[in-house]
């Protein structure tokens, strides 16, 4: 059995397993995760949320992808078909793709490859075309004026993503994951975590994220009040379903990325405790609880407020953070506070 | 054929197919869209050659970034296109013109393209093992160590180049209403509002 999985059918056929492993893992979660986000939601607002299908509601997600697929598709008269029809795709395969490369648990993911932050840096500024290409094919003011302001938020907030995960790969000298996360392995547990050292990034870090995933405060592309639903607004059916899953899973990864860069991924928070996969995800779902109580207490931003936190306040904070560490590093100030390569391997 | 050379050709096959379809597509938008499929399989084709760092930024600057703002102007521009295929057909015979002396300038300069000396041996050199120094470590090291000075001139360059921009555009209109952000966070909530316990029954 063992010879088998060293040719090369065995190595597509264990490739194709794995990867079907994880997009079941991300489907499976998502549904718990839209059912979660709506219960909390329901319960800042004191109203019960999902209770009626499956016990506690908890079939509520399931009932409403079911509903989702089995409608009909309607697709604008002066929309362009082939575009229109691209975009849910394209958004929810991107933020599918990113996760080949998020590991799990020391050695449980599909790609351990060395530019694996760039990887999913590449492939969330992809996911940009998803929204752009529906708000432009749907020919119609308002997805379009979504489309517009999504396209400017999402790249605006990857700058400073992209400088905040800089100071992380020189902290570390690495840019793989699990190199990152070994990094942060100590004797102290949860102290010799990233937060610590780049504690200030954490926020920032969490911030953007909220607005490169068009999550509240920052759903400008979709704004009810404004713009009906922004760029989704002539989407119906499972095209509909796909942007709304793609919009969920980029916001786990987001989750999955916050533990991995800041909170040690699969490490243990107490020393002796084993470390192990049910670490990362429980601290996966704890930030998804935060995205979801940010929902619910903040009031949305302005759009010109928007643009310029992301420009005038985050920008320039994060620039001089990755000089700050840049040179708390090099100089190996409180020895390997800042300089994590430095401790050997 | 090993999953490399099927990979190579995949990539290659649809970089040259894109970009065929940049150009013949009728609609920009969709010309633009053509132009980011070729990016992305020309990253594909970094991947393969083992330049995964270039790779990865192709997509994140060019895809990620210069595309996006590409296609927003495309968009936004109003562009008639039964005008404009008559347009084309008045210089239609101009354009083979300049496409034929192009072609017949590449062919001359194909044909007396001789090799340099030693430059077979430069290709055929050995190229570092990618387990020993990944790419990403090779070219910070060359960068940001060997070429420093170098580096910093084109980031000066850039700087002035981007400053020279700024001050082309800036205009200070005064006869229009701006938010005042600063003015508008410095709001004193005790000043700006009052709250009043209403009994009921009894208005204000």
């Amino acid at each position: 059995m063992t010879e088998f999985f060293q040719t090369g059918l065995g190595t597509a056929v264990l490739i194709i397993a794995q990867s079907v492993l994880i997009v079941a893992f991300v489907m499976i979660s998502l549904l718990f995760l839209v059912y979660g986000d709506r219960k909390i939601w329901a319960a800042v607002q004191m109203r019960r949320g999902p209770n009626v299908v499956g016990p506690f509601g908890l079939l509520q997600s399931v009932a409403d992808a079911l509903k989702y697929v089995v409608k009909e598709i309607i697709i604008p008269a002066g929309a362009d078909r082939a575009v229109f029809l691209l975009a849910p795709m394209l958004s929810f395969v991107l933020a599918v793709l990113a996760w080949a490369v998020i590991p799990f648990a020391q050695g449980w993911v599909l790609a351990d490859i060395n530019v694996a932050i760039l990887f999913v840096l590449a492939a969330s500024s992809l996911e940009v075309y998803g929204v752009i290409m529906g708000g432009w094919a749907s020919n119609s003011k308002y997805p379009f004026l979504g489309s517009l302001r999504s396209a400017a938020q999402m790249i605006s907030y990857e700058v400073s993503l992209g400088l905040i995960i800089i100071g992380i790969i020189i902290s570390t000298g690495s840019m793989s994951f699990s190199h990152i996360v070994e990094a942060q392995r100590g004797s102290y547990g949860l102290f010799n975590w990233y937060w610590l050292p780049h504690l200030p990034m954490v926020v920032l870090f969490f911030v953007s994220a909220l607005a490169e995933t068009n999550r509240p405060p920052f759903d400008l592309p979709e704004a009810e009040s404004e713009l009906v639903a922004g760029f989704m607004v002539e989407y119906s059916s499972t095209p509909y379903l796909l942007f709304m899953a793609g919009e969920y899973i980029a916001v786990f990864l987001m989750c999955a990325l916050m533990s991995l860069l800041f909170f040690g991924g699969w490490l243990s928070p107490i020393p002796g405790l084993p470390d192990g996969a049910l670490w990362m995800v429980g601290k996966m779902a704890f930030f998804f609880f935060m995205f979801a109580m940010v929902k619910a207490i903040v009031p949305r931003y302005r759009y010109d407020q928007l643009m310029r936190i992301g420009w005038k306040v985050f920008l320039p904070m994060s620039l001089g953070w990755v000089v700050l560490v840049a040179f708390l590093a090099k100089f190996e100030v409180f020895g390997h506070f800042w300089a994590r390569w430095t401790m050997g391997g | 054929m090993t999953i490399a050379d099927l990979a190579f050709y995949a990539f290659s096959t649809v970089t040259i197919a894109a970009a065929l379809m940049v150009t013949l597509s009728r609609n920009p938008v969709h010309s633009v869209l053509w132009l980011i499929l070729t990016f992305l399989s020309s990253a594909g084709l970094f991947v393969l050659l083992g330049a995964e760092f270039v790779a990865m930024l192709l997509i994140i600057v060019y895809v990620g970034a210069v595309a996006v703002l590409f296609l927003f102007v495309v968009m936004m521009l109003d562009i008639d296109f039964s005008a404009l295929k008559g347009e084309m057909a008045k210089y239609m015979p101009l354009g083979l013109l300049v496409g034929v002396v192009v072609l017949m300038q590449l062919a001359l300069g194909v044909g007396a393209w001789v090799e340099a000396k030693g430059a077979l041996g430069l290709h055929q050199a050995v190229t570092p093992d990618a387990t020993k120094i990944e790419n990403t470590r090779a070219l910070g090291l060359l960068i940001y160590d060997k070429y420093l000075l170098l580096f910093q001139l084109s980031g000066l360059i850039l700087l002035v180049a981007m400053i020279g921009a700024i001050v082309l555009t800036l205009r200070h209109r005064r006869d229009i209403k701006r938010q005042n952000i600063l003015h508008q966070m410095w709001r004193d909530p005790a000043k700006a509002m009052e709250l009043i316990d209403v009994k009921p029954g009894q208005g204000l």
